[in-house]
């Protein structure tokens, strides 16, 4: 509990500071808070004071209620201004202030080690940059809006009644706070109930995820009845759940506002009493002003309760996105870091260990000597260190012992940039941004030509589909490709390539989901682009594989076979193996 | 929303009930006020203590009364609401069971998915709110007017000149920001869709070094978002400072001619603060009321979206045949052509064959050739658009559903398990399947060591979508899981892509032998896996491109010659 109050504090701290660069208009947003609520109180005074000049049938002030009106012109005036100013403001700090916090979640994503995104959700990273900062702007505004106003209005209120009646505050102070204790009663008493009810909610969207996601499957098995049957379970668990939930938890609002009548009926009471015992020292304006604080008093104190609430909220979001933020970056490039300049292609590693969990090592001492235009093919059981092979050779991930040596220098040593710029990579998992498709080609080679365009994408055997498009090459695609198929994808991501002709290739299952008679005809491009490149390849596909000129057998993050298609078979170890049981039939 | 209200019915009670003691509970409040008047009028101008007493003690139980018929309120709203909301979500479940795989795939999986959960909520939500506040704000508005004429025509139309100006200042500002906020929220999700192609795009992003583009392009949308929230801020933010002022503007219009009305001897003192104080009620309801339109604006629009997936109409029926197994011909597809998304090229196009019982089918082609398209109208996961898919002898289209899916057992190519256990997804096949038979599937399926591998043998459990299994180890039991059902018809939908060679050997060697002997569709991108098939259909860009034994392809198919020779070279070809 202390440790949490602890960050709390220290998130807190950090929230400030990103405040603290709007210093000079939080300032302005306070001033004109205090301005707009010692306006807002001080209506009731004048208008009290005009009705006390309201006494009975031709004794009726009006030079006196005149001037009063003149007061309150001015007044009402001046807190409208006051108050849409100090919203503008305060808009204006938060969208601001969310704005700096994205923009800077964005950039550290964008220099976060990949161990880190790898190990997370995608969908929990998302949600810290989105659905946490807009909560914690929701909050922030809340804060500022209600919160400030809200102190401000308790102790105005308090000051105002007090020079006006001692006693009547008393009776005002004493009975207020009981709103709070009821809500804070009944929030407490709900709990559970609330908890109940997001237990079967998630009980119940697991099961639609589950039956709705696969429904295909549930149809082709006849099974809808018995996923309705479950559903109709948990559906009626949810609804007694929900019902006691929403019941309970609504009673809150009558609750307080049955005090607040109560606070009225004193106010009333000790009130009219007292105009009663001293009808000069207590009047008829004083009684009705006490009246519309009452109903001021009270509101700030329920509003506050839940801007409490909402600012916790806020708080645990903003922690949840400093921690993406603090997160530490990957290790810059040395600062005497070569920049890589058209690379003959000679790749070297040495006693390359590696593990992806501490504890767990998987590659252990991997030694491999490529020279410049070898084609080197990876295979080898699934999981078996082939694409890590890729996130090292990429640095993505940096070794854990040994050094992975491009032209001679630790890649450690070249700059991060220049290296990956010099390697042309194409995955199995494809990846398009949303916009044309001659924007997500000419990604690597901006000024790339209409003619090298199409040229690349002849070469690809992507031209046919992209033509066949609505606007061909300036069709938009969605997010990850939109409505393209796997197969296109990959297609596109090979024309990328293609068009930018890189010294180094790695291909990872750049083919898996082309049909083998395209695949063959891209195969040529392939070769093509091969020649002269030094060139990873990992695939399933053992036909693609034959030609390469080593052959990497991968098991366990260990190399246990190495050599050419023709050594290996003659060998008749695992490639052997591998490769024969595929005539089987 | 017509088809959402009907499920209200059942409620009907509630959602009168609710509202009513809703307003018996204004009522009461809009009493308040003239209580005032009279304590002030009577009790002090008189200075009768008694008086003030009792009055108070009317306020008391006037407030104790709005209690309870509060509470009452909130409790038949909760009833209507949460049980509203409950048949709407089974009756969508249900209706998403009833739609076809086309209509599937043209609503999406995950919308639907929000549709029934959060939607829904939302609209739970609005519901309860409407029930409770939607006639109270304008109820107390009026009321308090109305109360004010009681007191004096003359004051009370201070009223009637306020209150429009007001509506007009409340419902404009909201006019404008719904829209607004849609569109905030587009932006928001351009941000969003930014963020998640980043991370998911990662190594191409770095790869090809666009760290500093796509931050550029991040910021850019950003502060758009950022621009567009700042206006929104400032129109919603005029609501306050106006109301407020022409609230004020109407106190001081009241009192000013409640001044007048006392010096004439029409009104009284206390007359006048309670005029004064239904004003200020006004004021507080208009605030409730704009945020209430705002929640229930968003909960109309949720529940257009969920009526929207209510009225697509399922357009797929079943006719009521039962299929006999004695004829010799299992599946016959007379030029059958299918155009399921209506527009471009059709899906397959011309398409006839005939399998007789127990014969493998193996059915081949590239990417987007049509061959899941095939497999999938024998169980009428799709229906030809033109021509006639038969089944034993019978359109498939006049069987029911249930007795066709019955006897085809499909694997589907996306190998998916169900949270459970090992036992209960094989008894997706057959619910009465025992032990021994669930051991057979197993067995032929080359599932045995997966189960057996586990602790807990059948009852081991299985994580949502099987994620605790490996792909191979999946698509084996959902192999199992189609073998448990022993159909007359089994579909492999390319289900063996995860399996080695050598297992994917034995597989097939293994469903030769089938007790019940099934007629075999194999789809598959090898023609390893099919080329012992007693009939091999070749597919190309939806037609047919060959047909025969894996020999005479290769004698006398281009198409089905280079898929071969791209898997093998010539050499080696047998």
């Amino acid at each position: 509990m202390a440790g949490k109050k602890k960050a709390d504090k220290g998130t807190m701290k950090k929230v400030l500071h990103y405040i603290a660069r709007y210093r000079l208009l939080v300032a302005l947003s306070i001033a004109l808070a205090t301005v707009s609520v010692v306006l807002t109180l001080y209506a009731p005074i004048l208008f009290g004071r005009a009705i006390d000049g309201i006494i009975a049938a031709g004794n009726v002030d009006f030079a006196l209620i005149r001037s009063i009106f003149a007061q309150v012109v001015l007044v009402v005036a001046a807190t409208a201004v006051a108050q849409w100013i100090m919203g503008v403001i305060n808009n204006k700090i938060t969208y601001q202030v969310i704005r700096d916090i994205r923009n800077e979640a964005f950039e550290r994503l964008t220099v976060l080690p990949l161990r880190y995104i790898d190990g997370k959700p995608t969908g929990e990273i998302v949600s810290r940059v989105i659905a946490d900062v807009d909560q914690f702007a929701d909050g922030l505004l809340m804060g500022f809006t209600q919160l400030f106003t809200g102190v401000v209005t308790i102790l105005g209120t308090l000051v105002f009644m007090l020079t006006i009646d001692v006693g009547i505050t008393f009776v005002v102070v004493l009975l207020t706070p009981l709103s709070l204790f009821v809500a804070n009663f009944i929030a407490r008493r709900t709990h559970s109930m609330f908890k109940r009810q997001s237990e079967a909610r998630a009980d119940q969207t697991a099961l639609i995820d589950e039956m709705i996601g696969n429904q295909k499957v549930v149809q082709a098995f006849g099974h809808e009845q018995e996923a309705q049957q479950r559903f109709d379970e948990i559906n009626e668990r949810l609804r007694g759940a929900s019902l006691r939930a929403i019941f309970f938890s609504s009673i809150t609002n009558p609750s307080t506002r049955f005090i607040n009548a109560l606070v009225y009926a004193g106010v009333g009471l000790t009130g009219a009493l007292a105009a009663v015992r001293d009808p000069l020292g207590f009047t008829v304006g004083n009684l009705s002003c006490f009246l519309s604080y009452a109903n001021q008093y009270t509101k700030p104190f329920n509003e506050i309760s839940s801007v409490i609430t909402e600012l916790q909220n806020a708080l645990v979001c903003a922690a949840r996105i400093f921690e993406l933020i603090e997160q530490p970056a990957q290790t810059p490039d040395a600062p005497d870091a070569r920049v890589l300049q058209d690379p003959a292609g000679s790749v070297e590693m040495h006693d390359v260990a590696f593990s992806y969990v501490a504890d767990r090592p998987l590659i252990k001492k991997l030694n491999l000597s490529v020279k410049p235009g070898q084609r080197v093919a990876i295979v080898g059981p699934t999981g078996c260190g082939k694409t890590t092979l890729i996130n090292l050779l990429m640095r993505f991930y940096d070794v854990d012992a040994g050094r992975i040596c491009v032209e001679g220098t630790d890649i450690r040593h070249i700059t991060r940039h220049s290296l990956r710029s010099n390697f042309g990579m194409v995955l199995q998992d494809t990846w398009l941004r949303a916009g044309t498709i001659r924007e997500n080609l000419i990604l690597a080679k901006p000024d790339a030509t209409d003619g090298e365009i199409v040229q690349a994408a002849k070469a690809a055997h992507a031209h046919g589909f992209i033509t066949r498009l609505p606007q061909g090459y300036d069709t938009v695609i969605g997010e990850d490709g939109g409505s393209l198929s796997q197969g296109q994808k990959q297609l596109l991501c090979i024309t990328r390539i293609l068009l930018k002709l890189p010294p180094m290739l790695i291909l990872d299952e750049a083919t898996s989901s082309i049909d083998t008679r395209t695949e063959m005809h891209i195969q040529e491009a392939f070769a093509q682009l091969m020649k002269g490149r030094t060139s990873f390849i990992v695939a399933h596909r053992l036909s693609t594989i034959k030609n390469a000129d080593i052959i990497l057998v991968m098991k366990d993050g260990d190399i246990i076979e190495q050599g050419t298609h023709e050594q290996l078979l003659e060998k008749g170890g695992f490639y052997a193996n591998l490769y024969n049981s595929q005539f089987a039939a | 929303m017509k088809k959402l209200l009907k499920y209200m019915k059942s409620y009907t009670l509630e959602s009168v009930l609710g509202p009513l003691f809703k307003l018996l509970e204004a009522s009461f409040e809009l009493f308040v006020p003239l209580v005032m008047a009279a304590i002030i009028d009577t009790g002090i101008a008189q200075g009768d203590r008694g008086y003030v007493l009792r009055m108070c003690g009317v306020l008391v139980a006037l407030a104790v009364i709005g209690l309870v018929c509060s509470i009452t309120a909130q409790y038949f709203a909760a009833r209507a609401s949460v049980g509203f909301a409950t048949k709407i979500r089974s009756a969508c479940f249900a209706h998403i069971q009833s739609l076809s795989f086309a209509q599937q795939d043209k609503l999406g999986v995950s919308t639907l998915i929000t549709r029934m959960t959060s939607d829904i909520n939302q609209v739970q939500s609005g519901v309860n709110l409407a029930l409770r506040l939607l006639l109270r704000s304008p109820f107390v508005v009026f009321g308090a007017m109305v109360m004010a004429f009681t007191i004096d025509v003359k004051a009370a139309l201070v009223f009637v000149v306020t209150i429009p100006l007001l509506s007009i200042v409340v419902f404009g500002l909201m006019l404008w920001s719904i829209p607004m906020y849609k569109k905030v929220q587009k932006r928001l999700d351009g941000v969003l869709s930014l963020t998640r192609e980043s991370l998911t795009g990662v190594r191409v992003v770095r790869a090809f070094c666009q760290e500093k583009d796509i931050e550029r392009d991040f910021v850019e949308k950003n502060d758009a978002l950022t621009t567009l929230q700042k206006l929104v801020g400032k129109v919603t933010g005029l609501m306050n400072p106006v109301t407020y002022a022409i609230i004020n503007l109407g106190i001081v219009a009241l009192i000013w001619v409640g001044a007048l009305r006392v010096d004439a001897g029409i009104l009284t003192q206390g007359q006048v603060v309670a005029l004064y104080n239904y004003m200020s009620q006004i004021l507080v309801e208009l605030v409730k009321l704009a945020s209430l339109i705002i929640s229930i604006t968003k909960a109309m629009a949720c529940a257009s979206r969920v009526s929207a997936v209510m009225e697509v109409q399922p357009d797929m029926r079943g006719g009521d045949k039962a299929p006999d197994s004695n004829g010799r011909e299992a599946v016959r597809f007379e030029n059958v052509t299918l155009n399921y998304s209506g527009s471009g090229a059709p899906e397959l196009h011309g398409v006839s064959f005939a399998a007789l019982r127990g014969q493998t089918i193996g059915v081949i082609g590239g990417t987007g050739a049509g061959k899941s398209t095939l497999v999938g109208l024998i169980p009428r996961f799709y229906d030809a658009t033109e021509g006639r898919v038969l089944v034993d002898g019978v359109d498939v289209r006049e069987y029911s559903l249930g007795e066709l899916r019955k006897r085809v057992g499909v694997v589907p190519q996306k190998a998916v398990l169900f949270k459970g256990t090992i036992r209960e997804n094989m008894k997706w096949g057959d619910p009465d399947a025992n032990d021994e038979q669930i051991w057979q599937a197993l067995e032929a399926a080359q599932a045995r060591d997966v189960v057996e591998s586990k602790e807990d043998g059948l009852d081991a459990p299985i994580a949502q979508g099987g994620r605790n299994l490996s792909g191979g180890q999946r698509q084996r039991l959902t192999i199992a899981r189609a073998l448990v059902k022993r159909p007359e018809i089994l579909i492999l939908d390319d289900s063996a892509s995860a399996l080695d060679y050598a297992t994917d050997l034995k597989l097939r060697q293994a469903l030769r032998k089938l007790p019940d002997s099934p007629t075999v569709f194999i789809v598959s991108q090898r023609t390893s896996s099919i080329s012992h098939a007693d009939q091999i259909i070749v597919l190309d860009e939806g037609g047919v491109a060959g047909m025969g034994t894996h020999e005479q392809l290769l004698e006398g198919c281009p198409v089905y010659q280079e898929i071969y020779y791209s898997q093998y070279e010539k050499k080696e070809a047998k």
